[in-house]
């Protein structure tokens, strides 16, 4: 984060940005027209924002659940911080799951935070006792279960 | 249940991480004519496999330097209370995910903020403020890596070619570099 230096944004870059979050796939005419510019200019401005390392770029969302992945859960992890690796040696097994969809690290109660995907709740407990329970420095789980996702559009509030 | 082949998993594994391939690039990846491979996209969108696409922008070049978990216990629970806090916790420009849990506590909040002192105001003037919070609990996100997970694998059978794929995980492994 210490080399991401902050960007100032103009009114056109923060509006094309905002039509952009929600609907990824809007053509740059369609674009201009919203914002009241010429297509070429969008296409300039998104050049620029893409160069800049604002826009990383499109990602598809995959369903698991489309793909007969129902259960997802949330594992909270405690490290046992007194190994000086623990953290390292934790996260690059983790990477080694497949089931693994997400790794985050805090700051705070919680240490690690792996999102887990399974078929049904047979496959979530062999992956469990497999794949997680098996993985290095381990001092603390706890289990939550992602009932329904209510929002989920990730959007920067520009 | 859509069935996949071998293809349609390499097809969606390359737009997770790049959804603005065409057909024609995808087609030469993987060996299909254009049209082929348009019409196994169309196939994965229509069975809501490919459930939509994502911009994604640096949260930290865009001045928003703080990422918090929150999981919020409800304080008065009943089906009316879930549906209010539903309702004004989405509207919440700075939340940007919401999830109904079962365990520890009722929902699990994503908020971004400018900073600390700009999540406090966004903690104390619009979360604590949700009708029927009860406990809050906060986790400032350090670092943050997205998976492509199992798309190697097959739905049924998860244990498939595990040497290949922890070589191909392996290799993104900081993908948002």
């Amino acid at each position: 984060m210490a080399e991401s230096e902050e960007i100032i944004l103009g009114d056109l870059d923060r509006r094309l940005l905002r039509y952009l979050q929600a609907e990824p796939s809007l053509g740059h005419a369609e674009l201009g027209e919203r914002a009241g510019v010429a297509a070429s200019r969008v296409t300039r401005r998104l050049a620029r924002l893409e160069e800049a390392g604002v826009i990383r770029g499109v990602r598809a969302v995959i369903d698991w659940r489309a793909l007969g992945y129902a259960v997802d859960v949330s594992l909270r992890i405690t490290l046992e911080k007194s190994h000086p690796r623990a953290f390292d040696e934790f996260l690059n097994a983790a990477r080694q799951v497949p089931e693994v969809t997400e790794i985050q690290t805090f700051l705070g109660r919680v240490d690690v935070r792996l999102g887990v995907i399974a078929t049904d709740l047979a496959h979530y407990q062999a992956v469990y006792r497999d794949r997680i329970l098996t993985l290095p420095h381990i001092a603390d789980i706890e289990s939550l279960m992602t009932v329904a996702t209510v929002k989920a559009d990730e959007a920067l509030p520009l | 249940m859509i069935e996949l082949d071998e293809t349609d998993r390499a097809l969606l594994a390359a737009l997770a991480r790049d959804a603005r391939l065409s057909a024609a690039a995808l087609g030469r990846r993987l060996g299909l004519s254009q049209p082929a491979a348009w019409r196994r996209v169309r196939r994965l969108e229509e069975a809501g496999v490919i459930a939509g696409r994502r911009l994604e922008l640096d949260a930290a070049r865009l001045g928003f330097g703080v990422t918090v978990f929150l999981g919020i216990k409800l304080a008065a629970k009943g089906r009316a209370s879930l549906e209010d806090f539903e309702r004004a916790v989405t509207a919440i420009r700075e939340v940007q995910r919401v999830e109904h849990m079962l365990g520890l506590y009722d929902y699990r909040l994503r908020v971004v903020a400018r900073d600390l002192a700009d999540f406090e105001r966004v903690l104390r003037r619009r979360i604590m403020t949700l009708p029927g919070v009860g406990q809050v609990e906060a986790n400032v996100m350090l670092s943050e890596e997205r998976r492509p997970g199992p798309i190697r694998g097959t739905a049924c059978d998860p244990a498939g070619d595990r040497g290949e794929r922890a070589r191909t995980t392996g290799g993104q492994a900081h993908g948002s570099e």
